[in-house]
């Protein structure tokens, strides 16, 4: 496994010089796409493949011609898992660079960092992560799927296949917070009954008191939206602990940044998720993109959701830019307010003209040996969370991050 | 420290004057202006562990407090000017307590060492912890791991409209630094200054000459924090977000990196280190060939061992060496350099 | 009453897993006043050479509890021959290079590895207790932890390597004199103590997703736990984890595992403001 990272790391850095060269020859007249994610420190596990996606998205265009016949040039910085360098380069994009569009941003506080420099400086921004929702703002466009979203088709789901009483462990941020509120109206809405709601700052990893917490309560399914890799212990000691059989697990979070491969099959077989995208996802635009990303970087493993959403966002504003035959910020956003759509390794892509968040298709899987095994697609599935509070095209300057209450 | 005041005031004002001058031309001021705050935060703890020699683990804790007593303030009052004070005040009289607590208590290294940095980890866990909706401030959320974004940003005092930002922020913040800087080198020859350095070579010989170490000790522990509380609310103005990242022991263990690169015992060695190093940091983000922590760590490591003295000290030896007459203050400071590791633990 | 048990068994593995993880900064600490802030990293590295070996296909004991520990050990051994060597006496020297160095590694590892998380599941199956479940592998760490402190107290105690060590810590120019080299004993000490993070590390594994920057999740516990449990190496490690190890779990059941972390941050704060000089500097005379 290591000799794979070795070779990967080294063919992507080979692949970085190269990507470089053209650079200086062609900078008089290119497009520049702005890039900015944490490709290290401690997010790189998700930076570092939207990277990759992102590269291989432009590479793509690039190739069969560019935009308005211009080729694509990326302009990437790493800003190393620090807020700070958010800020700072997204000025130094902006400002120096003068980018025609910026794609990036991992956490919510990066976006939040970024996103008002982008809106002053008339910058097209994209956010192509999944988040919390709720973001209004005309100048940017996010593509990832909302907690509503995995929620409204994960929670029926799950509840089917266990029972009524379910206890949630979510991670101690915005994130989490929503995710969990979210379970609980959704458990509600189905008949059921939320037994108990735990949430854990990103550092904690001893879950032991937390399992023999569950235990006393004794629920029919524990849905745990819990991130990170402190928060994969959960997982682990709950299969250490014999609970695996016993009580159902549903997340809405574990297998973003791969996790199931982490997981042995012991510990993960069953935990049912819901996504827009899965490398078991068996359509022709998956395996052709898979088969492009292996032929880049060697293999294909390193593909996780928030990677391909990083795709998706790249191929969408081409899409725009090509209708709207221009770069310009008006003429782009007017283009992408037709309710323009794209085809996607995960599927169709619309952009939603009210909110700017993305119609997308949402899968239920079952982690299954280490992969995601799809079991129903729901497809075109709006933004209900972000809709409930954001309508762009009544309140174009509307530009606040709303926290949607019941 | 040879040398009067008033040849260190023109001296501040001559650099001072050049850099405003000079740096916007080879780096955007905006870049600049975080160099400049971390400058500052770098200045605070050199002068708390160069001149008193306590070393704090978690001068972070300061900076963070800063930038979020800005936030919140400034979200509860819209106005920038009495925000600003705030920021000063609360990690000042934060410090204080703490350092109360600590020296009355006879505290001394490591243990010094310990209680900051979990000091530093309680604020940090709790700011955290806050995502939930019962967290509120007035009307500020303090939104746990995401921050708090979209404050009320630096006005002109009075005129809650008219912003300073961009170029005309960058001069706010290098003029304040110089201030600080003035400040800083006035307290260090005041009598006050004079026995915290006494202090630091020789704590039990300070206080049989009658001098209260305890609360000079704890005096100057507040000065550093309310430099870094001035230092953060400077930054929450420049990021317009502030996160608990602030308040982590990598940001603690970055400003002690900055003044032993830089030098400890000299007011310019920590803000030349703090902005020599951030910038280092800014411009490896733009490659991807080597991991930048690799390099950061390397860098300490290999400063460490062969330049324990840090940049500025080092460079000044060098000068004196080559050109320099004999100060009166070069025994006292060889004597300081051979009993900082001593000095400290 | 079956959850009384579960709760108790926690605790034990809360102290056990405190005694594992600062073992090795004790060692370091109490015998040459250095503190290792790289401790972290090299249980991250304990924790890395276990699941490389795992997956070389390796017993998963045997990678634990000897593998594990003999690597991250040489590396201690380059460590202490390259860099702590030439610090030895300039306490905060030797903090900043270490630090320095837990950069170092944690880029390195991120070079090599990655930054995605990797593990391997726990080799003991789940244990009942009445109508509970409860992670079989805490007894192992408990089982571990005791061996750990019995084996430490034989070795300084009973051997004659341990009484070379001891005399060294007290008086290391005596022991020069006496002909034993500092420099060797110097050596020998950052090996065992290394080895004893990396065995932390290693064991501990199973339990958690390994990322590179995993290390710093350790390193502010184990400090506090040496630093507050004084100048007496074992009775000191025992004391101390066993005190903030039972806050811990009190405050996590209660409440929350937040506050349960807060709670132990807090008692460190009070038990330094009421014992500056660690609990075995106070109730302790003994050197061991």
């Amino acid at each position: 496994m290591s000799l794979n990272r070795r070779n990967f790391l080294a063919s992507s850095a080979a692949f970085a010089g190269a990507s470089m060269l053209p650079r200086i020859v062609m900078a008089a007249d290119t497009i520049k796409l702005g890039s900015i994610l944490d490709t290290s420190g401690i997010f790189d596990a998700y930076g570092k493949p939207m990277d990759m996606a992102a590269r291989l998205a432009v590479d793509e265009i690039n190739a069969a011609g560019g935009l308005l016949g211009k080729q694509v040039e990326v302009v990437a910085y790493d800003t190393q898992s620090d807020m700070a360098l958010y800020s700072q380069y997204g000025q130094q994009l902006t400002r120096q660079d003068k980018v025609d569009v910026v794609h990036g941003g991992i956490l919510s506080a990066s976006r939040e960092a970024i996103r008002q420099t982008m809106r002053k400086t008339k910058t097209p921004y994209f956010y192509n992560v999944l988040y919390e929702g709720g973001v209004c703002d005309r100048n940017i466009f996010i593509n990832g799927v909302t907690p509503a979203q995995q929620v409204e088709a994960l929670v029926p789901y799950a509840m089917g296949k266990s029972g009524k009483k379910v206890y949630i462990l979510a991670a101690d941020y915005n994130y989490g917070q929503i995710t969990a509120r979210w379970i609980q109206k959704f458990v509600a809405d189905n008949g059921g009954e939320t037994v108990g709601v735990d949430f854990f700052p990103l550092d904690v990893s001893d879950f032991g008191s937390t399992i023999a917490k569950i235990q006393s309560v004794g629920p029919d399914l524990v849905i745990a939206p819990l991130v990170g890799g402190a928060h994969l212990s959960f997982f682990r000691q709950w299969a250490a602990a014999g609970m695996k059989g016993r009580i159902p697990l549903a997340s809405t979070t574990l297998g973003v940044g791969n996790e199931h491969k982490v997981l042995t099959p012991e510990e993960g077989n069953g935990i049912m998720v819901a996504y827009n995208y899965s490398q078991e996802l068996d359509t022709p635009a998956n395996n052709v993109f898979k088969d492009r990303w292996a032929a880049a970087y060697g293999d294909s493993d390193l593909i996780h959701e928030i990677a391909v959403s990083n795709y998706q966002g790249v191929m969408t504003w081409a899409e725009a830019v090509r209708q709207a035959e221009s770069v310009d910020r008006d003429a782009l956003i007017s283009a992408l307010e037709s309710g323009l759509s794209i085809d996607g390794p995960a599927g169709k892509v619309t952009v939603d003209p009210r909110t700017h968040h993305a119609v997308l298709d949402v899968h239920i899987m079952e982690f299954e040996n280490q992969g995601m095994k799809v079991i129903e697609t729901l497809p075109q599935r709006q933004p209900i969370d972000t809709q409930a509070v954001c309508d762009l095209s009544a309140n174009p300057d509307d530009n606040t991050q709303y926290e949607i209450e019941f | 420290m040879p040398g009067s005041l008033s040849k260190d005031a023109i001296t501040i004002l001559l650099v001072t004057a050049i850099l405003i001058w000079i740096m916007p031309q080879l780096i955007s001021t905006y870049t600049l202006t975080i160099l400049i705050v971390y400058g500052m935060l770098g200045l605070s703890l050199g002068l708390i562990w160069g001149f008193g020699g306590i070393l704090c683990f978690g001068q972070a804790a300061f900076f963070g407090l800063g930038a979020y007593t800005y936030a919140i303030a400034a979200i509860n009052i819209g106005e920038s000017t009495f925000p600003m004070l705030l920021a000063v005040l609360v990690p000042a009289a934060f410090a204080a307590l703490l350092g109360a607590m600590m020296f009355y208590g006879r505290l001394t290294d490591v243990y010094l060492g310990v209680i900051t940095l979990v000091v530093t980890l309680i604020l940090f866990k709790f700011i955290n912890s806050t995502a939930g909706p019962q967290y509120v401030i007035g009307n500020a959320r303090l939104g746990g791991f995401n921050g708090i974004p979209g404050f009320q940003t630096l006005n002109i005092p009075g005129r809650p409209d008219d912003y300073i930002w961009g170029d005309s922020y960058f001069y706010v913040c290098a003029v304040l630094l110089a201030l600080v800087l003035f400040l800083v080198s006035a307290l260090l020859r005041s009598s006050f200054g004079r026995v915290a350095v006494g202090i630091r070579e020789n704590e039990v010989r300070m206080s049989l000459m009658g001098y209260d170490v305890r609360a000079r000790k704890t005096v100057l522990f507040a000065v550093g924090a309310a430099i870094a509380g001035l230092a953060g609310a400077l930054f929450a103005n420049w990021a317009e977000i502030v996160t608990p990242s602030l308040f982590s022991l990598g940001q603690s263990a970055e400003i002690i990196i900055w003044c032993i690169v830089g030098g400890l015992g000299t007011r310019f060695g920590p803000i030349l280190g703090a902005a020599g190093l951030a910038y280092l940091k800014f411009l490896l983000g733009q490659q991807s060939v080597v991991d930048n922590t690799l390099i950061t760590g390397l860098i300490l490591v290999l400063f460490v061992l062969f330049l324990p003295k840090g940049i500025v000290p080092a460079l000044a030896g060098l000068w004196k060496v080559s050109f320099g007459r004999r100060p009166q203050g070069r025994i006292h400071q060889q004597r300081r350099m051979r009993n900082r590791g001593g000095a400290n633990g | 009453m079956d959850l009384t048990v579960v709760i108790l068994v926690e605790m034990l593995y809360a102290v056990a897993s405190l005694i594992l993880i600062s073992a090795g900064l004790a060692v370091i600490f109490g015998m040459m006043k250095v503190i290792n802030l790289a401790h972290g990293e090299f249980m991250m590295m304990g924790g890395y050479a276990t699941i490389t070996a795992v997956n070389l296909g390796v017993n998963i004991f045997m990678a634990m509890l000897i593998i594990a520990p003999i690597v991250v050990g040489l590396i201690g051994l380059v460590v202490e021959r390259l860099v702590i060597r030439h610090l030895y006496g300039r306490l905060v020297d030797t903090m900043l290079a270490t630090w320095g160095l837990s950069l170092f590694f944690i880029g390195l590892a991120t070079m090599i590895f990655g930054n995605t998380t990797t593990g391997i599941s726990t080799p003991i199956p789940g244990f009942a207790i009445g109508n509970y479940q409860i992670n079989g592998y805490n007894f192992f760490i408990i089982v571990i932890a005791i061996l750990l402190l019995i084996g430490m107290l034989a070795i300084l105690k009973a051997t004659r390597a341990g009484l070379i060590a001891r005399g060294a810590m007290q008086r290391s120019d005596m022991a020069a004199a006496l002909g034993y080299s500092p420099d060797r004993i110097y050596l020998a000490t950052f090996f065992c103590g290394s080895a004893l993070s990396g065995l932390a590390g290693a064991v501990l594994a199973p339990l958690v997703g390994l990322v590179p920057t995993s290390g710093g999740a350790y390193i502010a516990k184990a400090f506090i736990t040496v630093i507050a449990g004084g100048p007496s190496l074992i009775a000191g490690l025992f004391s101390s984890a066993g005190f903030f190890g039972i806050v811990n779990q009190i405050f996590t059941f209660a409440i929350s595992p937040v506050i349960g972390e807060v709670a132990l941050l807090v008692a460190a704060v009070v038990l330094l403001r009421l014992l500056p000089q660690g609990i075995t500097g106070k109730f302790f005379k003994g050197n061991f």
